[in-house]
């Protein structure tokens, strides 16, 4: 409490009047609430890194920095490695940005620059209501539409393609990370959609006239002005997808195959940390076994916070080299 | 509005009041295999004893496990029995043992699924070792089709399918490989979840279902009952007699009889493999654990009693539900048990 009523004192506005009757106007109550609540996000962070932390000290002490570079998960003789499920994971994610980042992206272009406002408000809707579903329709939708499809003609055809990469190979079986990131793909590909098209439908209309008016055409104002200033936003929408993609757990699940392995082959059956995590948790028995699920947790935490990191990087790199080119 | 908001506060009242009139509450945590009945039992349970009540949380067998060691339940439920180091564990913090009291019974099937083959299979253990440890890899080795005459088999590789969530029936299924193979036991070995050679996982019986339905030339196995309950076609198993047992209940609770010579005092015990002509070999158990101390004396009463009624009385609901009942020479055993608890 000692800190709180210090911090309104900074404020000059509110300096000369008396704390009481800050008070009664409101002011310094909203203040302290909504405080609360902005630092109710930082306590519940540092709790969870601090749970994770002390729940999983037996292996950490036990593996050490082995845990990660283990290839062994072997709950009977108290083996436990995360490889096989932070690549995994990594790869499941990849594959589904790869597909959903042009996919997405593309129909939010088309969405707020060249539909009509109704056919684009309509899309809209059907979209937001996708993004509502929850996972476990989209497994369901994986398991029963997506696997039978893949064993049955998108893995063969592949194979016969481009089964010269090794990233084909091996027996279709339906399920493994190709169908994982595919599924994944479906599934953030509304978040995509949605959050691009609202950043590029409030991209300023004098950019666009601006545009126009040198002399470009619509394309080349939509490709070279609007989405360019729309960048960061656009940005924001695929670090969401891959935030989603790296901690799904039962789409995942239902569709990835479930054997912890490493395999260069998208046919593959995998694992993923939060599908091993959902799988495993309720029978764990002995604490080894449950404290290193527990740090599995921690290590998709960990990766979770990584490559948000990078993201932010990547954002600030990319634009002061992109306003650079702007005015180039 | 005010109706419903009445209505709810009648009801939060009168919850109370049942609550307050002192209904005795037994709380038990632990697997899901059993849930069905247990569940069952309990209703019926409170309704011959309406000031008992006891409730369940089909949290499965390792938390049912670790949540009677911590002491936050009255009572823990496991399909497979506690090793060792968990008994210790146990002995340990509260100075006085864990009991374990055989309920009913499950079984695991072998299921299949190959195109062009309808007749049912005979699987030895050596077959089923082989091919679950990515041994025999081919419907038509030799391993399989020597106890299958007269059905022609594929030359097709075979999709092992396992179960990916921890599961009392991987620890019956693996318990059973790990008898009758010295590679299994060593290189795998028996638990709720394993390292698996080879396959895809599925997550319930209900996942492994869908994928062996799925995927051509596929094998894995189920719960007895979820087989029966689902119309699914499974294979018959090789026993330590010889004979080739399709699982039923009834060979389930032979496998039972047949072991009741080897029951430990602590009834942890593995029926897998077991003796008898018509024993299905991968059976097993599934265990109440129960504290042999309580503080309470009420609740200690109303346990035992429940146990009793359990052996008695309980076991004509097994049957319905799918269970394999306990074979008398059990029975008259856990009751001797059940005095003894304090």
């Amino acid at each position: 409490m000692a800190t709180t009523t210090t911090v309104p004192g900074a404020s000059p506005i509110s300096g000369s009047r008396s704390l009481l009757s800050r008070l009664r106007e409101g002011d310094e109550i909203a203040r302290l609430i909504t405080f609360l609540f902005a630092a109710s996000v930082v306590v519940v962070t540092l709790l969870l890194v601090f749970e994770l932390w002390q729940g999983s000290a037996l292996p950490r002490h036990k593996f050490g920095f082995n845990f990660f570079v283990t290839r062994v998960w072997d709950p009977i003789f108290d083996q436990f490695g995360a490889l096989p499920f932070i690549y995994g994971t990594l790869v499941t994610a990849g594959v589904a940005l790869f597909l959903a980042v042009p996919l997405g992206i593309g129909a939010a272009i088309f969405l707020a620059e060249l539909a009509p406002a109704r056919v684009s408000d309509t899309l809209e809707f059907f979209i937001d209501l996708l993004a509502a579903v929850p996972s476990v329709i989209y497994g369901l939708l994986g398991v029963f539409i997506v696997v039978p499809l893949m064993r049955e003609y998108i893995q063969p055809g592949l194979k016969n393609s481009l089964g010269f990469l090794p990233f084909f190979t091996g027996p279709a079986y339906g399920l493994g990370f190709l169908t994982a990131g595919i599924v994944l793909a479906i599934m953030v590909i509304p978040y995509i959609i949605s959050v691009s098209r609202e950043v590029l439908l409030s991209v300023p209309r004098d950019q666009r006239e601006a545009a126009l008016s040198l002399g470009s055409t619509r394309w080349e104002a939509t490709w070279k002005v609007v989405v360019p200033f729309a960048r960061t936003g656009i940005m924001g929408s695929i670090f969401l997808a891959l935030a989603r993609s790296l901690g799904e757990t039962m789409a995942v699940t239902m569709v990835i195959g479930n054997t912890p392995t490493i395999s260069a082959s998208l046919f593959s059956p995998g694992d993923s940390i939060a599908s091993v995590i959902a799988n495993q948790f309720t029978e764990a028995t002995g604490d080894l076994y449950l404290q290193s699920l527990i740090e599995l947790g921690l290590v998709l935490f960990l990766l979770t916070f990584i490559l948000n990191g990078l993201a932010r990087l990547l954002i600030v790199a990319t634009s002061q080299r992109g306003s650079g080119m702007g005015q180039a | 509005m005010k109706k419903i908001a009445g209505l709810l506060v009648a009801g939060l009242v009168l919850a109370a009041g049942v609550w307050a009139q002192g209904a005795l509450l037994i709380n038990g945590a632990g697997a899901t295999f059993p849930y069905p009945i247990y569940s069952k039992w309990f209703d019926e349970y409170h309704k011959l004893h309406e000031a008992i009540q006891i409730n369940y949380q089909s949290v499965g067998s390792g938390a049912g496990i670790k949540q009677v060691t911590e002491g936050t339940v009255d009572f823990g439920a496991s399909d497979g029995p506690m090793n060792d180091e968990q008994l210790k564990a146990f002995q340990d913090k509260h100075g006085f043992a864990i009991l374990h009291f055989p309920t009913v019974l499950g079984a695991a099937v072998p299921t299949y699924n190959i195109p062009g083959v309808t007749a049912a299979l005979n699987f030895t253990p050596e077959a089923l070792a082989g091919i679950f440890l990515g041994r025999v890899t081919k419907w038509n080795d030799a391993a399989i089709a020597g106890a299958n005459k007269g059905v022609s088999l594929p030359a097709n590789d075979i999709v092992v399918v396992h179960r990916s969530d921890g599961s009392g029936t991987t620890y019956i299924w693996t318990d059973y490989l790990a008898k009758v193979s010295e590679d299994w036991k060593n290189k795998v070995g028996k638990g709720t979840s394993v390292n698996w050679p080879v396959g895809l996982g599925g997550k319930g019986n209900e996942g492994v279902t869908g994928l062996i339905k799925q995927t051509p030339n596929s094998i894995g196995y189920v719960e007895l009952i979820y087989a029966a309950q689902n119309n699914i076609a499974y294979g018959s198993v090789k026993n330590s007699s010889g004979n080739f047992v399709k699982a039923d209940l009834a060979g389930v609770s032979a496998a039972a009889s047949g072991s009741v010579k080897d029951m430990p005092e602590d009834f942890r015990v593995s029926i897998t493999n077991a003796p008898g002509k018509t024993a299905y070999p991968i059976s097993s158990f599934t265990w109440l654990l129960v504290p042999s101390k309580f503080s309470d004396a009420g609740k200690r009463d109303a346990t035992k009693d429940f146990l009793k009624w359990m052996m008695a009385d309980g076991q004509s609901y097994a049957e319905q539900l799918s269970y394999a009942k306990l074979p008398k020479e059990v029975v008259a055993k856990e009751i001797k048990a059940i005095d003894g608890i304090q």
